[in-house]
């Protein structure tokens, strides 16, 4: 559902990401972890057509990137740790316009239902400047499964949500894969992403140092493995 | 303080939160398309008509420079129609570069141009939704300023071909300002990138729309200004068409 090939990106002369191979099967959960500039994030970017590779292949949903990327972005649902919405609109209109924007019909009910998922029912009139943060960051979710996408790319998604928010995040995510839906997390939160990925890749310095099967190994195990790639004490 | 209901996690994963397939829109691409450019300028006008954001820095703007003219020109009435329509277009055009720089460095800051971008619709939709909400906050900052220009000029401002040349010259201005404002917006130095840019390449336009608006407050001849109407709408065609070829690499990272 996901592949890159010698996957690199350069911002001038900076290398930050130097040939990543990674593929991801259809509904498979995978938490890709790595200090600060380690290039998670801009990988996130390249596959959710924000930004260009340099060299190599990237293919999301069976599309090629950058040709195909209004179809790839047709297919993508991304939540990030910016909630990518709009103050001064009511959280039922933030929700209607991006609703326009992916080209669903004017469906109130299923507005309606989003809301209630994420618990906002009773705020969906109210400008989301009033918002708390993990408020907003229900929203984001919402916003993020809008249009029952086929991937989701989740970038540092926990941020500002409070322990209901981040159990509600992860029953989506589970629902996600459960019916299909391929997922991609960045996190810094090494035992949560653990917990919830099917796989765990570690990023360093833009190259896939280490990937291995959740279910093959403790999270004390894989915490020795990230301190032992990273230098960092997880 | 803000306080929401949990949300109901009791029920299983699965069956809680499997989204139904949305349905979607019975439109075909060319309506689909228009119905993105007017999503977005829905959402630009019905932010801006809470916030006030854009609007009330553009005008406030606007009525300075309007009146620091009209104190600084002590002139008969002879030398103020010379100079009017350099004043008029001076105003417009700083304060759409206040309005147009702000307009896509709040969508930036808030980080909500990513939201955008992640949208299906061709890059052009994105371009001409930004800048029909552009071109209509300068025309409502004209809308007010033609006729307080009116009272302190003692001239006849809303005459409908000084109109025509307003909505053209703004036109212009807002479609190549739209593009180059997505280019500065990663920049720095945006606040001063963008008039840098701005101004040299939107000078036909100027040129066109001063020339013609003085021509109509001259009261010369449609002959006379027939040719700066021309050129202004000649230029308006070719910044459009240029800013919708090129959107699409501009606002890449």
């Amino acid at each position: 559902m996901i592949e890159t090939r010698a996957l690199t990106k350069t911002f001038g002369l900076q290398p930050v990401l130097r040939g990543v191979d990674l593929t991801i099967a259809r509904g498979e959960r995978v938490a890709l972890m790595g200090p600060n500039g380690a290039g998670k994030t801009t990988l996130l970017r390249i596959i959710a057509t924000l930004a260009r590779a340099s060299f190599g292949a990237v293919r999301v949903a069976g599309h090629s990137l950058p040709h195909e990327a209004e179809q790839v972005r047709r297919r993508l649902g991304v939540i990030a740790h910016h909630p990518l919405l709009y103050g001064d609109l009511t959280a039922e209109e933030n929700l209607r316009f991006y609703a326009r924007m992916y080209g669903l019909a004017d469906d109130g009910a299923h507005l309606g239902r989003l809301l209630e998922r994420v618990g906002l029912a009773a705020r969906r009139r109210d400008l989301v400047r009033t918002f708390s943060r993990g408020m907003q960051q229900r929203l984001a979710i919402a916003r993020g499964l809008l249009h029952s996408p086929d991937v989701l790319l989740l970038d540092e998604p926990y941020t500002g949500l409070d322990p209901a928010g981040a159990q509600l995040l992860d029953e989506v995510v589970r629902a996600a894969t459960a019916r299909g839906c391929t997922i991609l997390m960045t996190t810094h939160d090494l035992e949560h992403g653990f917990a919830l990925a099917q796989r765990a890749v570690i990023l360093v310095r833009g190259k896939i140092v280490f990937s291995a099967r959740a279910d093959e190994m403790t999270p004390a195990e894989f915490a020795r493995h990230y301190e032992q790639h990273t230098g960092a004490r997880p | 303080m803000n306080s929401t209901p949990a949300p109901d996690l009791s029920s299983p994963p699965e069956a809680a939160h499997a989204p139904e397939q949305p349905a979607l829109a019975a439109a075909g691409p060319l309506a689909s398309y228009w119905r993105s450019v007017l999503a977005i300028l829905w959402k630009d006008l019905a932010a801006e008509f809470r916030s006030k954001e854009l609007i009330s820095a553009m005008l406030v703007f606007s009525l300075l420079v309007v009146l620091i003219f009209n104190f600084a020109l002590q002139l008969d009435r002879v030398a103020r129609e010379n100079v009017a329509a350099g004043v008029l277009w001076v105003t417009a055009v700083f304060s759409g570069t206040l309005g147009l720089n702000r307009s896509l460095a709040l969508e930036k800051d808030r980080g909500s141009l990513d939201g955008l971008l992640l949208t299906p619709v061709d890059r052009s939709a994105l371009y001409f939704g930004k800048m029909l909400g552009n071109w209509f906050f300068m025309l409502i900052v004209q809308a007010i300023i033609l006729p307080v220009f009116a009272v302190l000029y003692n001239l006849p401002m809303l005459t409908p071909l000084l109109l025509v040349f307003v909505v053209l010259g703004t036109l212009g201005y807002a479609g190549v300002g739209t593009l180059l404002a997505s280019m500065a917006v990663h920049s720095r130095s945006r606040d001063v990138m963008l008039p840098i840019l701005l101004l040299p390449v939107a000078l036909p336009v100027l040129v066109a729309a001063v020339q013609g608006s003085g021509g109509v407050l001259e009261k010369r001849a449609w002959d006379e200004i027939s040719l700066w109407f021309n050129v202004l709408a000649v230029y308006d065609v070719i910044f459009i068409a240029v800013a919708y070829m090129a959107f699409d690499y501009v606002v890449e990272e």
